[in-house]
């Protein structure tokens, strides 16, 4: 069973100067915007705002944007589905993903994708591939395309550990790594496909191994430390950049929802569920800032009440957003 | 003018439109070794020497390059993707079926996927696993389109259509209508070579074509059997009778406008399927024509196709599966009679 160990310096103190300290707050707005985004979506599901079904990042809000922030505008991502976060990391907006998971004709798929499928190629996102394989060969084509237009952009590819097994991951990996694609395959290994354990399903459950057999290189990543995450991906997409092929990381972290709705974890042992909400991404990022100077805790505080005010701002809107006229059903079809 | 093979004209038709547009590029098993094979049935032979960056061999690994054929095309390339038997597609099923037919659809249009792919198909002495009829598995999904080609003028002018379509395109080939030679022929091989132009050319996707005129009876076939087709209206049209033959040829969507011209010039329709019988794409088509001219139907449609079987190897089994000449010349005496 992949275990971080329990880190004793956390947080881990900022080196001094590294970065800016709106870019560190910058960091912190957008998860914070994640958590009160699927927070508030999950409300709204419940009491029955919302149609359909969701799959919620909550407390992996740092493989999303540490990922995200280290992507240039014109790279892409791929996703599969518990990809509200990835989204909002990307750029989409608040309001795009929440018309989206509404069904109105003015989310960010007209409606069409829903929570699964959300994305927007002009943002660098391509829908949603719920199918949890699925995207990686797939991200392995885009950046197959980039290079042969010899353009010097990445795909970060998002897939969780249970894709691990699919084939999916084998051939689109191998693919990638005999054409030496930029393509960086960002795992979150958050141990738990639906509700089964990573363990039950894996003889060797540190996915970041599995590199090794395709030939390219791999790490292991504290997943709840966004700036780990950061870094880790600033030196894969640099690879990449530099004809070096793919790099798969390994981003450990933790589911702390249900995998869709009204699952209410049962299966998720209470003293594991503790012992990963003292390393709640969120948190660790803002007692670093706290403790570098960057931000009291009264100025993230009021971050936190700017996004979910905004948030609260959206929903009304969304609320009021046309839908689809259901004569437009054949839209969109075929070109 | 030129008489081509099928595989002549895909191949100068493939490279026609590599050069004409760089984000073309083929990807596939062994299509692209020096000395090698040119693909299963030869239609990439040699082009590796003018286009060495853009065939890709891939590994045996048609979920993968199916995969990465659709992302080449979701980020704007415009990849040919060339699987070895039309079998193996049940392993690219996923990367068809739920990513390249539906991403334009699930991103609310935004998706542009111009990926064409290309099938060979048909029984021809090698057992279940090499020798479907696929065309019934791809004709129900929305947002692709499909095609089947059988000449050597149709081949060249669909591959260009498909390339320049901004939509899937699955286009089957017959493994006995290829005109490979050499090693490469197919015992059994029935001639598809036809004239093709020097200057560019297309043939629209979503055409059928009238392949003989006929007043009594319209027969419905496409690949193979529209050849055994056109054989059985030479030998009714012997004894009087005079078939129309359409080859159907684009079978997503379905063409019911020339289909329909012709059934309410003769009346009588047989349709004619290499694929078993159960949920095939007469099927499809039978509904279909009652839906579009049911009135104008004279008798029930007969249906010619192989038995509810999987593709048997031995010779004997082999020509009891296929529809013949003999089969279809029946099948019009049946819709004659009543």
């Amino acid at each position: 069973m992949p275990q971080l160990t329990e880190t004793a310096d956390w947080p881990t103190p900022l080196k001094p100067g590294a970065y800016e300290d709106s870019f560190l707050l910058g960091l912190y707005e957008r998860m914070v915007t994640i958590r009160e985004f699927e927070d508030g979506v999950k409300f709204l599901f419940l009491e029955g705002s919302m149609p359909g079904t969701i799959h919620q990042c909550q407390g992996q809000e740092a493989t999303a944007v540490g990922v995200c922030s280290a992507l240039r505008e014109d790279d892409f991502i791929t996703s599969t589905f518990r990809g509200h976060g990835h989204a909002l990391a990307k750029g989409l907006t608040v309001e795009s993903l929440l018309f989206e998971l509404f069904g109105a004709s003015t989310g960010c798929c007209k409606g069409k994708g829903g929570s699964m499928h959300v994305g927007d190629m002009s943002k660098g996102m391509v829908p949603g591939i719920a199918i949890v394989g699925g995207g990686i060969p797939l991200a392995a084509g885009m950046a197959l395309a980039y290079k042969m237009r010899k353009e010097p952009r990445v795909v970060a590819c998002f897939f969780g550990d249970g894709a691990v097994a699919e084939g999916a991951f084998h051939e689109g990996v191998n693919l990638a790594a005999i054409w030496d694609l930029p393509v960086i395959f960002a795992c979150e290994n958050n141990l738990y496909g639906a509700s089964t354990r990573v363990d039950l399903v894996m003889r060797n459950a540190r996915i970041a191994e599995r590199a090794a057999t395709y030939g390219i290189r791999a790490e292991t990543v504290d997943g709840n430390d966004v700036l780990a995450v950061h870094e880790a991906t600033l030196a894969a997409a640099a690879d990449c950049r530099a004809g070096k092929g793919p790099v798969l990381l390994e981003l450990l972290t933790y589911r702390r929802t249900g995998h869709s709705r009204r699952d209410a974890c049962h299966y998720q042992p209470q003293d594991e569920r503790e012992a990963w909400a003292r390393r709640d991404p969120i948190e660790r990022l803002g007692a670093r800032l706290i403790e570098a100077g960057a931000a009291d805790a009264a100025r993230l505080q009021e971050i936190r009440r700017e996004v979910q005010a905004h948030f609260q701002r959206a929903v009304e809107e969304a609320r009021r957003q046309p839908m689809p006229a259901p004569g437009d059903i054949a839209d969109d079809v075929l070109a | 003018m030129r008489r081509l093979s099928i595989a002549e004209a895909l191949r100068e038709g493939i490279a026609e439109e590599m050069r004409r547009d760089p984000s073309v590029f083929c990807l596939g098993e062994d299509i692209a070794v020096p000395g090698g094979w040119g693909g299963a049935f030869t239609v990439t032979l040699g082009l590796e020497e003018e286009f060495p960056d853009r065939m890709l061999n891939t590994p045996i690994a048609e979920l993968g390059f199916f995969g990465a054929a659709v992302g080449a095309a979701v980020a704007g390339m415009r990849p040919i993707a060339d699987v070895q038997y039309g079998d193996f597609l049940f392993l690219a099923m996923d990367q068809i079926v739920n990513n390249a037919a539906k991403l334009r659809y699930m991103s609310g249009g935004t998706v542009s996927v111009p990926l064409v792919m290309r099938a060979p198909v048909g029984a021809t002495g090698r057992g279940s696993q090499h020798a479907q009829s696929m065309e019934r598995y791809f004709t129900g999904v929305p947002g692709m389109k499909v095609v089947a080609v059988s000449n050597a003028y149709d081949a060249k002018g669909v591959l260009k259509s498909a390339v320049r379509d901004d939509n899937p395109v699955l286009i089957f080939e017959h493994k006995l209508l290829y005109g490979s030679k050499g090693a490469r022929t197919e015992p059994g091989a029935v001639d598809a070579t036809s004239e093709v132009p020097d200057e560019d050319y297309t043939v629209p996707l979503h055409r059928a074509a009238v392949r003989r005129e006929g007043s009594q009876v319209t027969i419905l076939a496409w690949l193979l059997m529209a050849h055994l087709a056109s054989q059985a209206a030479e030998r009714l049209s012997a004894e009087g009778i005079e078939a129309e033959v359409i080859d159907v040829r684009s079978l997503s969507p379905i063409d019911y406008e020339t289909i329909g011209a012709s059934v309410r010039k003769t009346g009588r329709v047989v349709l004619v399927e290499e694929g078993p019988r159960s949920g095939g794409v007469s099927a499809e088509i039978a509904a279909g024509l009652m839906e579009h001219c049911g009135n104008d139907l004279l008798a029930p449609v007969v249906r010619v196709a192989s038995p509810d079987v999987p593709v048997p190897f031995t010779p004997v089994l082999e020509e009891a599966y296929r529809p013949d000449v003999a089969r279809i010349v029946e099948g019009v005496r049946r819709v004659l009679r009543d």
